[in-house]
């Protein structure tokens, strides 16, 4: 963030603050780790993390590869965004799919769970033993989830990439310890600290590109199980009776588009979103199937290397 | 439930509903207040938190009926919203109902956004407050007004000042329980601040709330119409933030990497920790004491025309100098100290104890070095504020020591800088971490080492070859046992690790003193050559031993003269003239005394014997062996 007059007169404001504090985290890990990556899942925070990679590190290029771990269900603009988003930056782009997930075709269909932990709790450790990435850039935020509240900026993962809730390393100032046992790696969270609200505020300050998908449009519907989703692609099986509608609708957050529900919305641009999560009334992660599954199950996941 | 939410001081939703561009334009200038929160499991921490976060309508719909449906099955509250259930986050703990680690949570109001620190009251997890305490500028303490000061106020009161907050917020809770009474709060108040005073806690502020009912939290409560202050809300929206003040000390950035994209470009990056920079600024580069000038401070957007303490930024400079991380760029003119011994207070984070000799990894900004932490001098009851003597430092413990550093610590007490001032330690075994650390002062100042440019000193050589430099000088009668005893004393300190060199005749009359005879004017000439090669060794960090005859009294002094205290060791090796002639080992004697040697001690030019030598050897009561372990042990000693 710009601040062209001196400011010695007042305190930084928060999202200076928060943008400042995210690239002493990337600077730290590309300063002490091995092999850094960052993951890029194409949503907002993404689009922010990569934002904030490209300030840290400018005149150059941010040092280190892009890795998508690809469960092949994401929306089509989704993959769009991401051939562009690695095109403009000059990054190395990996794309990862669990070998495994594509021979047995896991959908979110016919497999449920399954489908989120093969295609990316699976996929994402197989991806990081393949490539022996030591450290990776995620961006997960405190504010979205209880048990993320608790989770430290530099998280470590075992050998078998699992979370010990009891076993972290206490964080203080901004004084971070990234050594490791060869095999242990280190989840980074440089957007710890910023809130939905934020990240919102900053995209806009910063005119950041965002899948098209977070502005509302008229876009063919179903509701099932109490979630407004989006019929994509033909892949998409259609209960009896189900027809789509069109609904002026947009998302919140962005996964596999079977598993992602939509709010309806007229906000076409990016003042309009925020307004309306002003005066929204549930919360981001609502849209998501994946945490309803049973309680503390995000926790649950996490222990078992979901990022 | 009583005290429904007010939004009444959150006016920021009706603005958004109406003009969304004008909300924004104000949001964009929010500043940024971190706290920390400190009470036991019963002091309603997770509530006042809950609550802070319901007032603020940071609880949505989803999460208001996942809590409303939590608190009936496992909630404190009976039917009533169990705000604490909001909070407490790990699956154990929710069964437990206890927060057992450092969460933090986010909420704003018009003015702030706020992270909240929530931190544990239980005993056992002091490193969690202190973790919790190391990035907040302001704690409150919250107080059970039925209960009033507990030792574990005066614990955390005690760790929030001992991590340097600054702002403190005395939050008497359970005002509903205690009839609202002004002498029950005037009491604990009271109290308090002889505690306060005490400790040296200077100002804080006192309210009286219910973060059950939702008294003085947000706004002023009619139960207390005698309590004049601000709802606690309003105080953590205009407190003075400590970070604005940070921008009027000199400059000072740690450099975290360096920036080479390509051979045109070559920038420091790093988050500037005080001060404020702008292009055309003197900076020196520490520890190398050079100075230059910034030519820019590069964006991504813009070249900036200042930047200031709290950003992280790249600048360049107009020379080409050595400069990489863990150097600290600084205002030329009020450079931050360098130093390698240290006394600091360690709050001790680890299941394994401390082991005071050991070599830890010490992490400082972006500096890296090896400490050894050396015996505590005292152990800090947290609870009595008591010295304990210690020997070792255990889980949850704190104390003082001295610690040295094999390489010298650009730092800054910590009571002037967070940053420069505050370490981790960290197990070289297993990289955990094992103690948080604040500096208070240096015990040594490194000599100078900000003008002399890449001057290791003598004692990083010697911190680096785990020894104390020494001068062992042997001296005695030709014949008398000095090379012998140097050459066994030299073999032992070999096996003990360390590192010596050998000074006698043979390696330096042949060179360095070729030119050199015997007489009285060469022998001192000789002497003194000896003394400063001898110098330049213990200034590598060497154990030099020294064997020469060394006759006279004034250059034996001049050499220990050019020792620093304590370096120089005379071993006075004591044989008889009779003896040394009888064993006249290379036939010099029979050629002095046959006229062929002119000048030669004991025959024809005096022997000035020691008067006081550190170490006197007698050779005919003693063996070669034994003098040399008594001249090995009393080095080592």
């Amino acid at each position: 963030m710009n601040t062209h007059a001196a400011p010695g007169v007042s305190a930084l404001t928060h999202l200076q603050g928060l943008e400042s504090e995210s690239i002493h985290i990337m600077r730290e890990v590309i300063a002490e780790c091995e092999k850094p990556v960052m993951l890029y899942s194409m949503g907002k925070d993404s689009a922010v993390m990569l934002h904030l990679a490209r300030k840290a590190f400018f005149p150059g290029t941010p040092p280190f590869p892009l890795l998508h771990v690809d469960t092949t269900w994401k929306f089509r603009d989704m993959y769009a965004m991401r051939d562009q988003v690695a095109k403009n930056s000059g990054m190395q782009l990996i794309v990862h799919r669990n070998p495994d997930a594509v021979a047995r075709a896991i959908n979110p269909f016919d497999h449920g769970a399954l489908h989120t932990d093969l295609w990316k709790t699976e996929g994402l450790k197989q991806a990081l033993t393949q490539f022996g990435f030591d450290a990776a850039f995620g961006g997960a935020r405190r504010d979205e989830e209880k048990s993320r509240a608790k989770e430290r900026v530099f998280s470590f993962r075992s050998a078998s990439h699992r979370w010990d809730p009891k076993n972290q390393r206490p964080e203080l100032w901004n004084l971070y310890n990234p050594r490791k046992l060869k095999g242990e790696s280190i989840r980074v969270f440089p957007l710890s600290n910023w809130t939905e609200l934020d990240i919102w505020q900053y995209i806009h300050l910063e005119n950041i590109p965002i899948v098209p998908l977070y502005f509302a449009a008229p876009r063919p519907t179903v509701q099932r199980d109490g979630l407004l989703l989006m019929v994509d692609d033909e892949r998409f099986r259609l209960r009896p009776g189900e027809v789509p509608v069109q609904r002026s609708i947009r998302f919140r957050t962005l996964g596999c588009y079977p598993l992602t529900g939509a709010v309806e919305s007229s906000a076409m641009a990016v003042p309009h979103i925020i307004q309306e999560m002003l005066l929204t009334t549930t919360s981001e992660r609502q849209g998501r199937a994946i945490d309803h599954d049973q309680a503390a199950s995000m926790e649950q996941k996490k222990q078992a290397g979901y990022f | 439930m009583t005290g429904a939410p007010t939004h009444s001081s959150y006016g920021a939703h009706a603005l958004a509903a109406q003009d969304i561009e004008a909300y924004l334009l104000r949001h964009q200038h929010k500043s940024l207040l971190r706290f920390i929160t400190c009470g036991s499991v019963d002091d309603g921490k997770s509530t006042l938190i809950g609550r802070l976060l319901y007032d603020s309508k940071m609880i949505f719909e989803d999460q208001l009926a996942t809590l409303t449906a939590d608190s009936k099955r496992i909630g404190t509250q009976g039917q009533e919203i169990d705000f604490a259930l909001l909070v407490d986050g790990l699956a154990a703990e929710r069964e437990q109902g206890i927060t057992i680690d450092v969460a933090y949570r986010f909420f704003a109001t018009e003015k702030r956004k706020f992270i909240v620190a929530d931190t544990p009251g239980h005993e056992q997890y002091t490193r969690n407050m202190v973790t919790g305490a190391s990035t907040a500028d302001l704690a409150i303490i919250l107080v059970d007004a039925r209960k009033g000061i507990l030792t574990q106020t005066r614990r955390h009161s005690y760790l929030a000042h001992l991590l340097g907050i600054k702002k403190l917020v005395l939050a008497i809770n359970k005002m509903d329980l205690a009839g609202y009474s002004e002498a029950r709060f005037s009491a604990i108040v009271a109290e308090y601040r002889s505690f306060a005073d005490s400790i040296g806690i200077r100002d804080f502020l006192a309210v009286p709330i219910s973060s059950l009912a939702g008294d003085n939290i947000v706004t002023s409560s009619e139960n207390t119409p005698w309590y004049l202050g601000p709802p606690l809300l309003s105080h953590l929206e205009n407190v003075e933030i400590d970070s604005s003040a940070l921008q009027l000390r000199p400059f000072r950035m740690p450099v975290q990497w360096v920036n080479r994209p390509d051979l045109d470009f070559r920038g420091f990056a790093g988050l500037i920790s005080e001060g404020l920079v702008r292009p055309g600024d003197a900076v020196r580069v520490l520890p190398s004491g050079r100075t230059s000038t910034v030519a820019r401070i590069v964006t991504a957007d813009t070249d900036l025309r200042s930047a200031a303490a709290g950003q992280s930024v790249t600048i360049t400079l107009t020379d080409e100098l050595d400069c990489s991380r863990g150097d600290v760029l600084a205002a030329a003119e009020h450079p931050p100290e360098v130093a390698d011994q240290f006394e600091a207070v360690l709050v001790w984070m680890a299941d394994e104890p401390l082991l005071p000799g050991r070599p830890y990894w010490l992490k400082l900004a972006t500096q890296w070095v090896t400490a050894t932490i050396h015996n505590p001098k005292y152990q800090i009851n947290v609870n009595t504020m008591e010295h304990l003597a210690a020997r070792t430092l255990s889980l949850n413990a704190i104390g003082i020591a001295n610690l040295s550093t094999d390489k010298p610590l650009i730092f800054e007490p910590y009571e002037k800088s967070r940053e420069l001032g505050g370490f981790i330690l960290i197990d070289k075994i297993s990289n955990a971490t094992v103690a948080a650390g604040m500096l208070h002062f240096a015990l040594r100042r490194s000599s100078n080492i900000h003008w002399q440019p890449l001057d290791i000193d003598r004692n990083a050589h010697a911190r680096l070859k785990h020894q104390h430099p020494r001068l062992l000088w042997f001296t005695g009668l030709s014949g008398s046992g000095k090379s012998s005893i140097a050459n066994l004393v030299q073999k032992k300190l070999y096996a003990l690790g360390k590192h010596s060199f050998l000074l006698d005749g043979d390696n330096v009359r042949h060179g360095l003193n070729k030119d050199l005879g015997f007489t009285d004017a060469d022998r001192v000439e000789n002497i003194r050559r000896i003394g400063e090669v001898a110098k330049l060794m213990t200034d590598a960090g060497l154990i030099v031993l020294a064997a020469f005859i060394s006759p006279f009294r004034a250059e034996r002094r001049m050499v220990r003269e050019m020792s620093l205290p304590g370096e120089f060791v005379e071993i006075y090796v004591e044989t008889p003239l009779e003896i040394a002639e009888q064993r006249d080992v290379k036939g010099l004697y029979k050629k002095a005394r046959a006229g062929e040697l002119k000048h030669f001690t004991g025959i024809d030019s005096p022997y000035e014997t020691p008067e006081h030598p550190e170490i006197r050897v007698n050779t005919v009561e003693t063996t070669a062996e034994q003098a040399a372990d008594e001249i090995v042990a009393y080095i080592m000693r």
